[in-house]
């Protein structure tokens, strides 16, 4: 196998790596934990970017309501590892005296069957929609969940309604608790660990395993199967494929990965409410892979890196561009204005993508 | 086992006060080509969606390979055995020549999600047989050296073949051409007569539904001609060619 690599390719390959493992303990050397909370974000983004190529990159369902998905897996992980439930339900608190702290890794698996089976029952009545009008139907349902999630706090105290869930609890891997400091002890040397780069780590590690999920989807029977759905559903029914099928597949694999990344999130932040998953959000998912280069893994990520980041980056710029005005503009308008700026240059000189799949056989010789 | 591929008997479809169809018959015997014309608007195409699915005829009764064969969904009409091609040439434009062909193989193929990500020795196997053998059918019409290419960027006739061959991928009993011919220039349509010519010598069974007088006549071994939805005419093309009503349909009375 290694054999086949060529000695470029691989260098690249460990630089890579190297540079992936230590960014976080460069970050943590600034002594603040604002860049390493802003990079751990920017790969939770990858996450939902990466899952919402399948439905919308592969499959070529435009999907706006994609954040619904993330939504559900954090609740359902904020519902069963915080106090809410015990505190409100005494059944619950019967049943449950120490309060309830379902192990993560099983709120995983189930969040991502649960998300799926929720995006398959959204997926399921615009299956015969195509274009804008299938994105104005998730739009819509997208919406249903956030509103559900605000609203649900009455007549029975569900979701907590706009105040959210708090006290979540953090991950722990085999019982090493993430959500807490640790020390490293060799000798007299020590280094303390911060939560955020370990959750680095672990948001890193599910990145790279979706990344590998996704180029196995992409380069087998289904993923190709999903591909001709995309490029022409009348020829690819006419040979013998199942698009309602199929269709409902993309949703409810997509789906999975927004809850397994709500998940994460949730126990990241270790609180959730309804604003985190607003339409803009979702918005902001879909313009990631679209300025990324839809369909392409690696556009993918920079889309999700760039607009996840950049935001953070003039927050820096932005400062000195208030006081030159005066104040008239305000950070927060001045941020949106230069993304939209971005959004708008990149899509008008680069219309495939930042970093679009690559051409084989631009023309051939006639 | 009979060799007829195809039976479908007193076939009729009738569109509000339009009879498109009107007890068409036709059988088709393995190993033939068979040529389905008539002037626009004879119903040809309305023949040709009932076969495949796309309309439900309001009677008629269909066998292929013997077998009873009801045509409902659309999908399900290549798992049956009938493959078709576009009169508009529909490929897959943004896949390479070979995904495209891959994609035929699909319907015979079974690997699923979990094998997909596991790469299981069973994936890898499937896997590896449908790139083989679509590979096998690319060179088999011609276009192998493309096999990387997009399929957009192929030429016109090349698109053509990729559709044969992305139908044949499908292992069909029969294979349906909608007016593979048109826009084609001479070179083309002599090279899509020899294409059909060798698949017909590999034993298969060719619908040919065409424009082209000259091409079926010269091609198919059986023809049956339309008109306003009825069966004008059906036989070898010679008798075909001599049938009065035929060349009533297509000259008017009087011509020659």
């Amino acid at each position: 196998m290694l054999s086949n690599i060529k000695p470029a390719k691989l260098a690249t390959f460990v630089v890579v790596a190297i540079a992936l493992l230590a960014l976080p303990i460069l970050l943590q050397a600034t002594g603040s934990n604002s860049w390493a909370r802003i990079v751990d974000i920017a790969l939770l983004y990858v996450l939902l970017a990466l899952g919402l190529n399948i439905v919308v990159g592969y499959a070529g369902l435009l999907d706006l309501g994609y954040i619904a998905f993330f939504a559900v897996g954090a609740y359902l992980y904020g519902l069963l590892a915080s106090p809410h439930l015990a505190d409100t339900f005494p059944a619950v608190k019967a049943l449950f005296p120490n309060g309830l702290h379902i192990n993560i890794w099983l709120v995983m698996i189930v969040a991502a069957a649960l998300a799926g089976i929720v995006g398959m029952i959204l997926g399921a009545p615009t299956l015969k929609l195509r274009g804008d009008y299938l994105a104005i139907v998730t739009l819509g349902f997208g919406e249903i969940i956030r509103i559900f999630l605000l609203n649900l706090d009455r007549p029975i105290n569900i979701t907590n309604g706009p105040k959210g869930l708090s006290q979540i609890d953090a991950l722990s891997v085999f019982g090493f608790n993430m959500g807490k400091r640790h020390t490293l002890e060799i000798g007299d040397w020590s280094y303390t660990i911060q939560p955020v780069t370990l959750y680095y780590y672990l948001f890193l590690f599910f990145v790279l395993l979706t990344v590998v999920i996704s180029y196995r989807l992409q380069d087998s029977r289904i993923g190709r199967a999903w591909m001709a759905v995309r490029e022409d559903e009348i020829a690819a029914k006419a040979m013998g494929l199942n698009t309602r099928n199929l269709k409902l597949l993309a949703f409810g694999m997509g789906a999975s990965f927004g809850g397994i990344s709500g998940v994460l999130f949730s126990s990241f932040q270790r609180f959730v409410s309804p604003e985190s998953f607003a339409l803009m959000e979702s918005v902001m998912v879909v313009a990631m892979v679209v300025l990324g280069g839809i369909g392409h893994i690696p556009g993918v990520i920079l889309g999700a890196l760039m607009l996840a980041g950049l935001p953070e980056v003039l927050r820096h710029v932005a400062g000195p561009l208030t006081e030159m005005t005066g104040g008239r503009l305000g950070p927060e308008i001045l941020r949106q204005l230069l993304i939209a700026l971005a959004m708008v240059v990149v899509m008008l000189l680069r219309p495939k993508g930042l970093w679009p799949a690559p051409e084989h056989g631009k023309s051939l010789a006639k | 086992m009979s060799d007829i591929i195809l039976k479908v008997a007193n076939v009729s479809k009738r569109f509000g006060g339009l009879q498109a169809l009107s007890d068409v018959g036709i059988e088709i015997q393995r190993g033939q080509v068979y040529g389905l014309i008539g002037p626009n608007g004879a119903g040809k195409t309305t023949f040709f969606n009932v076969l495949t699915g796309l309309y439900t005829p309001d009677s008629g009764s269909f066998e292929l390979g013997g077998q009873p064969y009801t045509p409902t969904a659309v999908h399900e009409v290549a798992k049956a055995g009938i493959a078709r091609t576009f009169q508009n040439i529909r490929l897959f434009p943004e896949m390479t020549a070979l995904e495209n062909v891959m994609v035929g193989r699909h319907v015979r193929t079974h690997s699923g999600l979990v094998g997909a990500i596991l790469r299981t020795p069973g994936f890898k196997r499937e896997e590896a047989a449908i790139r083989e053998r679509s590979m096998e059918l690319l060179d088999y019409v011609g276009i192998a050296r493309f096999a990387d290419y997009k399929s957009r960027t192929l030429s016109y006739g090349d698109q053509r073949r990729l559709e044969i061959a992305r139908a044949l991928a499908t292992d069909p009993q029969l294979i349906a051409l909608d007016e593979p011919a048109a826009g084609m220039n001479a070179t083309e349509k002599v090279q899509l007569r020899e294409l059909i010519d060798q698949i017909r010598n590999d034993n298969r069974t060719i619908l040919l539904i065409e424009h082209d007088v000259k091409l079926v006549m010269g091609l198919c071994d059986q023809v049956t001609v339309l008109d306003y939805g009825k069966q004008l005419s059906s036989g070898t093309p010679a008798e075909v060619q001599k049938d009065p009503k035929v060349i009533e349909a297509y000259l008017g009375t009087g011509g020659n």
